[in-house]
């Protein structure tokens, strides 16, 4: 009764917006615009605070409230203020990190946002935003996955950056013999061990059947997922990753790396300001995308997405959508995700990419070297349930590989009962 | 009724003056029990509600929930063809373990209460030094057993490497992990029990403990057969705090190991958290069944203490 009460209540009032927007001369808004925000680490913080003000500039009537809430934090609170107190814009994630708001209503379709120009520029994220044929959100931000290896380390053994799996190999068993770890890693937070698997079974398998895997539409007893699994095997044999990752976050695996306990790490380029500040220059510092495994299967990358949607239950959707314009423009976005900003890649293909080393290896391979297509991350991709049961038995096989019959039949028991 | 009470009392008093004897008790239990109500007993038939839905957390339990009858339970316990949570059986046999491992901290905070209930100088520093873990949050306490027990460069390690003992890396050995978890635990706890049995120390009547000295009591029968039967009020307290205490485990195994590795450190409370508000979660009436098992073991030892209690009373009166 109260709820009915509340969105007849915000329906009335985003009328009275509209229609004194309609009325005012030009593209000018006025009345209110809330946005909650997670981009709560210092320098995504600057970058909101910098597009609040810029949209600000634009609009001098409009009173815009910025709420940014702790990156953790907000992703349990973001149930609660979608149901009851909805601000008009709000962070989230693509793919299926947004499909239980948008299957519960709580996020607004935005399809006429994307319609026109605004599909082309943002093709590439188009299909990640949408479901059922229509666009709950639009992207700000995306960033590349891959190796990222210590230059320094390579040269004082000779090696060379690997193409395939048998150099990959060749390379960890030099390393491994001068008693350098080939891979450093957290797994205790489990998702790093998502990475390794989201790779691995792409290139094993490709794209497709990943992406299939993770709709739940592929058995994880195949033979697929055991060649993949194999093929993980031979490192974990090797001794390729770090000792005890089960106990160390993706930042307490990064000092191996900075002291050459361990010589790369696959990561996301958010790895790349920490190892940075760790003293790790240009010159000591590199990247590779992940070796081809199976011979002539069309390269699939992970590049998970950042967006902004709109609340199903706010009450400035106007106003809301005009910022969803504004952050999605080719201008902006070069701006925000320039090496002074986020660090990371535009979406929008009519926006430049800093000229940072990482940012344009990351942006020549996203564009020309991912013919197989563009996954978001193995727990944005499946659904939460199966995320959290298969990124533990990725955990246990990555120390216990001996178990992996008894982690397999698990993962295709939580299939069956979740799709 | 009216004529009676017209009869019996010289002037006219107010229904409220009437019934002042029986009145005035719930007038002042009732903030009290009217919270109770809404923030206790309310929720707890709330969650029952909720453990017959299969709901997400998203929106409206009616319209985006579906009710499915006991088929929660059944998937936890394996009942009618579902295969059985094995998270779910882990957690509880975590419970039990830290139920049974956390009862120490009775006996240790005797013995530290025992051993500070002297007057030496400066024994009022020794015994907040001894309290200090108490005081200090359970979230700070996890952070510093992890480091403790860090592979390699740990403060356990390092001291172990000196009797020419490998690294071990606690924390990440599904055999070991929860055992260091409780070890932490205990810290805490210990100090707490200490604090009560301190309390209790001082109640003991030095009448008695003379009379036992002169009948040559001393040692380990004077503490069993004239102190410990007199600590018996604190220690009730210690084992009910100590009890409940070991049930709500949860912030030491979300700071240290956050239910790893491999899921093998999970505990009840853990696990409703997990399956409801963590990143992951979306599984609220999954989770609020966990809630409901976990409350029924819990209520078996709030009866065993309520039942304590009366009996106690009923003695007393």
């Amino acid at each position: 009764m109260h709820s009915i009460l509340k969105t007849s209540l915000a329906a009335f009032i985003a009328a009275g917006i509209s229609a004194s927007a309609a009325s005012a001369a030009g593209h000018t808004l006025s009345g209110d615009l809330v946005i909650f925000s997670d981009m709560s680490n210092p320098a995504p913080r600057a970058v909101m605070e910098g597009m609040v003000e810029r949209f600000g500039d634009l609009h001098p009537d409009l009173n815009i409230e910025l709420t940014v809430i702790d990156r953790e934090a907000y992703k349990t609170q973001i149930r609660n203020f979608l149901t009851a107190n909805s601000p008009d814009v709000a962070n989230w994630y693509a793919a299926n990190r947004m499909l239980p708001y948008v299957e519960a209503g709580l996020f607004e379709d935005v399809s006429d946002i994307w319609d026109g120009q605004m599909s082309e520029e943002l093709a590439s994220t188009k299909g990640a935003l949408t479901i059922d044929g229509k666009q709950y959100g639009v992207p700000y931000t995306y960033y590349q996955w891959g190796v990222y290896y210590r230059k320094d380390i390579f040269d004082q053994y000779g090696l060379t950056e690997p193409a395939t799996w048998a150099e990959e190999l060749a390379n960890c068993q030099t390393l491994l013999d001068n008693g350098v770890k080939c891979y450093t890693i957290g797994t205790k937070f489990l998702w790093t061990a998502g990475g390794w698997f989201d790779y691995l079974n792409m290139r094993t398998n490709g794209y497709d059947f990943h992406a299939r895997l993770t709709n739940g539409q592929e058995s994880w007893t195949s033979d697929e997922v055991r060649a993949t699994f194999a093929n993980w095997q031979q490192l974990i044999d090797m001794g390729a990753f770090i000792d005890d990752h089960q106990t160390y976050s993706w930042q307490e695996a990064l000092p191996f790396m900075a002291n050459g306990e361990a010589a790369a790490y696959l990561m996301g380029n958010f790895a790349v300001a920490p190892l940075r500040e760790a003293g790790l220059d240009d010159s000591k510092l590199d990247f590779y995308q992940f070796v081809e495994i199976t011979p002539g299967i069309p390269r699939g990358e992970d590049a998970p997405t950042d967006t902004f949607h709109i609340p199903a239950n706010a009450s400035n959707k106007d106003n809301a959508r005009e910022f969803l314009k504004f952050v999605v423009s080719a201008e902006n976005q070069t701006l925000i995700n320039n090496g002074e900003n986020l660090g990371q890649l535009p979406v929008n293909a009519n926006s430049s990419v800093d000229d940072d080393k990482f940012l344009q290896q990351g942006f020549d391979m996203l564009s020309n070297k991912a013919p197989g297509g563009i996954a978001q991350f193995f727990d944005r991709d499946a659904p939460a349930e199966m995320a959290a049961v298969a990124m533990e038995g990725f955990q246990e096989f990555m120390v216990f590989p001996d178990a992996l019959d008894d982690i397999l039949e698990r993962l295709e028991n939580a299939r069956e009962d979740i799709y | 009724m009216t004529a009676s009470s017209d009869s019996h009392s010289p002037a006219q008093r107010g229904w409220y003056k009437r019934n002042e004897i029986a009145i005035t008790p719930w007038l002042f239990l009732a903030p009290g029990v009217i919270f109770f109500f809404i923030y206790v007993v309310a929720p707890i038939w709330q969650s029952f509600g909720l453990s017959l839905y299969d709901w997400n957390g998203l929106g409206d339990v009616q319209t985006n929930g579906e009710y499915v009858g006991l088929e929660n339970y059944n998937k936890l316990f394996g009942l009618n063809g579902e295969r059985a949570d094995r998270n779910f059986g882990i957690s509880l046999s975590n419970n039990f373990k830290w139920l049974a491992l956390y009862l120490l901290a009775i006996p240790g905070g005797l013995f530290i209460a025992l051993f500070l209930n002297q007057t030496v100088p400066g024994i009022r520093l020794y015994k907040s030094l001894f309290f200090f873990p108490f005081v200090i949050s359970q979230v700070v306490v996890g952070l510093v057993f992890s480091w403790f027990y860090l592979p390699n460069v740990g403060l356990l390690n390092v001291i172990i490497g000196w009797f020419g003992m490998e690294s071990t890396n606690i924390l990440g050995d599904r055999t070991w992990a929860t055992y260091g978890i409780i070890a932490a635990g205990l810290w805490p706890q210990t100090a707490y029990c200490m604090i009560l049995y301190l309390t209790g120390l001082n109640a003991v009547d030095p009448e008695q403990v003379e009379a036992a000295r002169l009948d040559g009591a001393k040692g380990w029968k004077m503490l069993w057969y004239v102190i410990i039967p007199q600590l018996k009020p604190a220690t009730f307290i210690a084992f009910v705090v100590t009890v409940i205490g070991a049930l709500r485990s949860f912030d030491l195994v979300s700071i240290m190991t956050g239910g790893g590795p491999f899921g093998s450190t999970r505990v009840l409370s853990y696990y409703v958290f997990e399956k409801s508000l963590s990143e992951r979660g979306l599984q609220y009436g999954y989770a609020a069944a966990i809630a409901v098992v976990l409350f029924l073991i819990m209520l078996v030892f709030i009866s065993y203490f309520l039942w304590a209690m009366y009996q106690d009373e009923k003695g007393a009166r």
